[in-house]
């Protein structure tokens, strides 16, 4: 039938944005397929008190681009609790056979989504970045990076169903909400064996930073090449300025001059806002696997050799010592 | 170039090197900055089994020689020079227990710091007693089962962080350098101090003390070998370890050299890498020259050392003298290299200059080396005329 | 108590392995090989929890398992020159070639063997958080599964552990999860959990002494379309470099210049 599925992951009563990606990510798979987009959402003993907020989610699923909502109910469907959520899935999935299977490559995604693929014996691709429909052969081709994002792979799930894959936040668009999409909702309710492993609390640590680069729509980036930490007062000018926030390379935080928190690449935030200028960021693949989809990448760098400039919209090739300062000149002026 | 290692001396190299890029290297200009003592590396090194590499297996080591510490010594300066200081000390203050030690002794200090759960220390120079080690004035005194010491060690390295010191103290200055004597005194001995720790220009996570005895109290199971044999004990242990110090030599060289050719292929001025400049890539081969040529005469030393050698007072000391001196002109050249980015101290090479600079002192000068090496060449030249006058051939 | 750890041999840099241009696959001869750096700290932590064992008068012991060529037997010594009591080899050619899943089931088969071999089940299994080269998370939930045990993924702490249960910190998004689960159990640990030791110098010498047993698919009794490249769902239909073109416009003048050059385009563009 060639339906698509994505599982609607939810946070304190709210589906997390990258729900929507995938609803924006499934929609074409779907259309392509000729089949239905259905979204999965667990709804657990604590959330299922307020009905009117899983009325609004179905809604605003629907909204986003689902034909369907299943919503599954049962009070073992809490917290981040793998065992009852995989045995959902699992067992809907048996029953309604759906072609394409999708999580959200949350941590909570990258958990789920493999035990749920071992259940189902199938196959599962990690943090696709791009996933599309081969119009010959039908199948499902999941795009991921892999090696320290050195290499990409395009790969298939050929003979077992459904092909599953996990998909990086930020890696599709929500479309845009549309109130009057209509969509059926179909509530299943499950009983679920009492799992093995038990959340006995969640604490929720402090981001050591008010600031959350991640939802920063224009970053102004620091790398080795500003110099010093003083250095960095200029990039939160220039932010300020744009009406962003401040991201570091690896090297910087190494060298203690900025918190963990603000680190963009490999080993720190992936990032995709509108608009990044990385300043002395030299580009090596570390880095920018952190932010290489970014929509508009601005380069200044006094090597003009500096692999940065590879992926950069715009380059400037001089000191970012004087180049920032004239752009703080130049937009406190326009004013 | 090959040294034809076995392989057990390569596991030794692969894993000390191996422990100097992941453990040492990220914390050594931080530990320079700080002048802080690696405790953290020392107990690392420990589990490790590398404080035992020279230490026979019945005292719970691992069995090797001198060239398996020579091996170490050489990565560990790779990465930082005082880290290596600090081990190479502890090897300093036990050599004299297990060459000169009673089996007693052996067994009660060497486990302990082959297992690196005590360092070990030398004290030998003193405020007025430098390359002049004849006339130290720290004095022990016989008193029934004991002997009572009095004076103060100066630039002691390891010095309140080890907890074993072999100590030289004269019974009978009038007997020059036969009144010295050598002791084994622990850290916590009643009128057992240190004085305060110095501020150096280089390898400055050793820690270097002042020892102060005051009416400290020994017992006698603590003399090392007879009285008045202390000078010996000195000398013969120096002898064994100035290899060590000329490994370290190497290793700093080596990082140097390492650092300075990448950055000359790197650093484009003139619109190409200052590498491509002749004058510049002929300073780097003389430095890569130079170090195989120490490296080659300290592995040949070592392994002369180990194979049973006599005397090898001579050889040892043109180890020490030929690779410190290299180590400093090398570490020179490759600041200049950097330029004034190798004068920055946010670049690592200025830091192996500064630590270079110590090997040419300590453990002898190398004016005291040259000292050694000098008149025996003499003495062999002339007895070779003797021989040749007899009508003995010899090569 | 009977730890289990689960290891992968990867490239050193796993960013030197390039795309053959012509063939489309990997090339990855004459890349040096280490020990996975997540599995690091899954062989720390396992030493650790066989020390709180040994320290509360149980008995503890520690095994590794790899699936991979024969050259992976030297990510084993180095487990078992860090403190690791055995190791198992699982290596054929019918092994090559595995996805996530191939691989869980293979190792699954071996740890049923080791429990076969001592009688008793594998009471905790650990696993990295993540490999270094495929980079999937996938293989330590996907063996649990398999196993029909819970698990437990990004353990930051592992608070206690009793004879029937354990109690670990993961990480989750935002914060962390304090969870409580029965034994057996498999825990996928997360990198600063702990840090991890150097091996011993006598350590390395009992490793490479050591007896490491190679299981191939007769010992572990499954057929060859159940492992390896046949037994995988998945397939890898091209690999590539992600696309580095230069394209970006390269703005040139004074400072100032550059500087008005570039907010006019931004102006624009955004
Ligand atoms: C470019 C590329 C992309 C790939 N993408 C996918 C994909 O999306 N989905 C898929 O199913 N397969 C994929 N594979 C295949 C997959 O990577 C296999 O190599 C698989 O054997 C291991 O998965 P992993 O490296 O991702 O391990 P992970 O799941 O990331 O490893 C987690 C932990 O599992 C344990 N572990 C992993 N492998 C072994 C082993 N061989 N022996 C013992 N313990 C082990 C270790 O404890 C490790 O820390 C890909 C391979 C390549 C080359
Ligand atoms: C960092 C550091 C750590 C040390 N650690 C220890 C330790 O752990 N244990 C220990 O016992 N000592 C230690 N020392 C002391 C070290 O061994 C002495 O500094 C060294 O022997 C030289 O003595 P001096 O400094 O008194 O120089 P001096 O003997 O005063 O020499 C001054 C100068 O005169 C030259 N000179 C002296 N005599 C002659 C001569 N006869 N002919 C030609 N030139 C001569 C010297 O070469 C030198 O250039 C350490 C020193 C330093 C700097």
């Amino acid at each position: 039938m060639g339906d698509v599925w994505i599982f609607a992951e939810v946070s304190e009563g709210r589906p997390l944005d990258v729900v929507y990606e995938l609803l924006g990510g499934g929609r074409p798979l779907a259309d392509d397929l000729g089949g239905k987009l259905a979204a999965i959402l667990p709804w657990g003993a604590d959330q299922a008190g307020e009905a009117s907020t899983k009325e609004a989610v179905v809604r605003d699923l629907i909204a986003s681009g689902a034909d369907l909502v299943y919503v599954v109910q049962s009070r073992e469907l809490v917290l981040r609790q793998e065992e009852p959520h995989a045995q959902a899935i699992y067992e809907l999935a048996n029953q309604y056979r759906p072609d394409v299977l999708l999580f959200g490559a949350t941590t909570f995604g990258l958990s789920l989504a493999p035990r749920v693929a071992a259940k189902l014996g199938t196959g599962l691709i990690a943090n696709c970045t791009t996933l599309s429909i081969d119009k010959g052969s039908g199948l499902l081709l999941m795009t991921r990076p892999a090696f320290e994002e050195n290499i990409m792979a395009t790969m298939t799930c050929p003979d077992r169903r459904p092909q599953m894959a996990t998909v990086r936040p930020r890696a599709m668009k929500r479309l845009t909400p549309d109130p009057g999409r209509l969509g059926e909702v179909l509530t299943v309710v499950c009983d679920l064996p009492s799992p093995g492993a038990r959340v006995v609390e969640v604490v929720k640590e402090d981001q050591d930073q008010a600031v959350d680069i991640t939802d920063a729509k224009i970053i102004v980036a620091g790398g080795r090449g500003i110099g010093c930490k003083e250095n960095l007062e200029m990039l939160e000018e220039l932010a300020h300025l744009l009406g962003g926030a401040v991201a570091v390379s690896r090297p910087v935080v190494d060298a203690g001059w900025a918190p963990e928190s603000r680190q963009v690449g490999q080993s720190g935030k992936i990032v995709s806002p509108k608009l990044y200028i990385a300043c002395g960021i030299s580009g090596a693949v570390q880095h920018t696997a952190g932010m290489s989809s970014s929509d508009i990448i601005v380069a200044i760098n006094k090597d003009p050799g500096a692999p940065i400039f590879d992926i950069a919209t715009y380059g400037i090739v001089g000191d970012v010592c004087q180049i920032v300062p004239a752009l703080i000149r130049e937009l406190k002026g326009r004013r | 170039m090959d040294y034809s290692l076995t392989e057990e001396q390569r596991m030794i190299k692969d894993l000390a090197s191996r422990i100097a890029r992941e453990r040492i290297l990220p914390e050594a200009a931080r530990l320079d900055e700080a002048e802080e003592f690696p405790w953290e590396i020392m107990r690392v090194l420990g589990e490790s089994d590398l404080f035992g590499v020279w230490i026979p297996e019945e005292y719970g080591g691992l069995g090797g020689g001198v060239f398996e510490q020579c091996l170490v010594m050489e990565e560990l300066s790779r990465a930082c020079a005082g880290v290596a200081t600090s081990y190479a000390a502890s090897a300093l203050g036990a050599f004299p227990i297990l060459l000169f030690g009673t089996e007693e002794q052996k067994q009660k200090y060497l486990p302990d710091i082959a297992s690196g759960k005590r360092l070990a220390a030398f004290a030998l120079t003193e405020p007025d007693a430098g390359s002049d080690a004849g006339n130290i004035r720290t004095t022990a005194v016989r008193d029934g089962d004991s002997y009572i010491l009095n004076g103060t060690k100066q630039w002691i390295t390891n010095g309140g962080e080890a907890e074993v010191y072999t100590v030289f103290a004269t019974v009978d200055r009038d007997k020059g350098v036969r009144g010295i004597t050598a002791f084994i005194v622990e850290k916590g001995t009643p009128g057992f101090e240190f004085g305060k720790k110095e501020k150096k220009l280089g390898i400055r996570s050793s820690s270097t003390r002042e020892l102060a005895f005051r009416d400290c109290r020994i017992p006698r199971e603590n003399l090392l070998d007879r009285e008045g044999k202390g000078f010996i004990v000195a000398m013969r242990t120096l002898d064994r370890t100035r290899p060590g110090v000329a490994a370290q030599a190497v290793g700093i060289a080596q990082a140097a050299l390492d650092l300075a050719a990448a950055y000359a292929m790197e650093r484009v001025q003139f619109g190409k890498p200052v590498g491509e400049f002749q004058a510049i890539e002929h300073m780097i081969a003389d430095m890569a020259t130079q170090i195989e040529a120490a490296r080659a005469l300290t592995y040949s030393v070592a392994r002369m050392i180990d194979a049973g050698a006599r005397d090898f007072s001579k050889e040892s000391a043109m180890a020490k003298v030929f690779a410190s001196d290299v180590a400093m002109k090398v570490t020179v050249d490759a600041v200049q290299i950097f330029g004034g980015y190798g004068y920055m101290r946010d670049y690592p090479v200025e830091k192996l200059m500064r630590d270079a600079k110590v090997t040419q002192i300590y453990e002898g000068t190398n004016q005291i080396q040259r000292s050694i090496i000098g008149p025996q060449v003499l003495r062999e030249a002339a007895r070779r005329k003797a021989g040749q006058a007899k009508g003995i051939t010899n090569s | 108590m009977h730890v289990l750890v689960c290891i992968k041999q990867v490239p050193a840099d796993p960013s030197a392995v390039k795309v053959d241009r012509k063939t489309n696959t990997l090339i990855r001869e004459g890349i040096p090989v280490v020990v996975n750096p997540f599995d690091l700290f899954a062989i720390e932590e396992a030493l650790r929890l066989r020390e709180r064992m040994s320290s509360s008068g149980q008995k503890g012991r520690v095994s590794v398992i790899t699936m991979g060529p024969p050259q992976a037997r030297s990510a084993l010594e180095e487990a078992i020159a860090m403190g690791a009591d055995d190791a198992v080899l699982l290596s054929d050619r019918a092994f090559a070639g595995a996805d996530t899943l191939a691989t869980a089931y293979t190792l699954s088969r071996g740890i049923r063997r080791i429990e076969d071999s001592t009688g008793a089940k594998v009471d905790i299994v650990i696993c990295g958080r993540q490999s270094t080269d495929g980079d999937t998370a996938q293989v330590g939930p996907e063996l649990a599964e398999m196993l029909g045990i819970p698990h437990l993924v990004r353990v930051r702490k592992v608070e206690s552990l009793t004879r029937e249960s354990i109690r670990v910190e993961r990480i989750a998004d935002g914060g962390y999860d304090v969870i409580e689960s029965c034994l057996p159990v498999l825990l996928t640990v997360e990198k600063g959990i702990n840090q991890p030791r150097v091996p011993s110098l006598r350590g390395l010498m009992r490793a490479r002494k050591a007896g490491i047993p190679v299981w191939g698919a007769q010992e572990l009794g499954v057929e060859a379309q159940q492992v390896g490249l046949a037994g995988s769902p998945t397939r890898v239909i091209r690999v590539f470099s992600p696309e580095r073109q230069r394209r970006a416009e390269m703005l040139t003048g004074s400072p100032e210049a550059v500087a008005r050059l570039l907010v006019d385009r931004l102006m624009t563009a955004m």
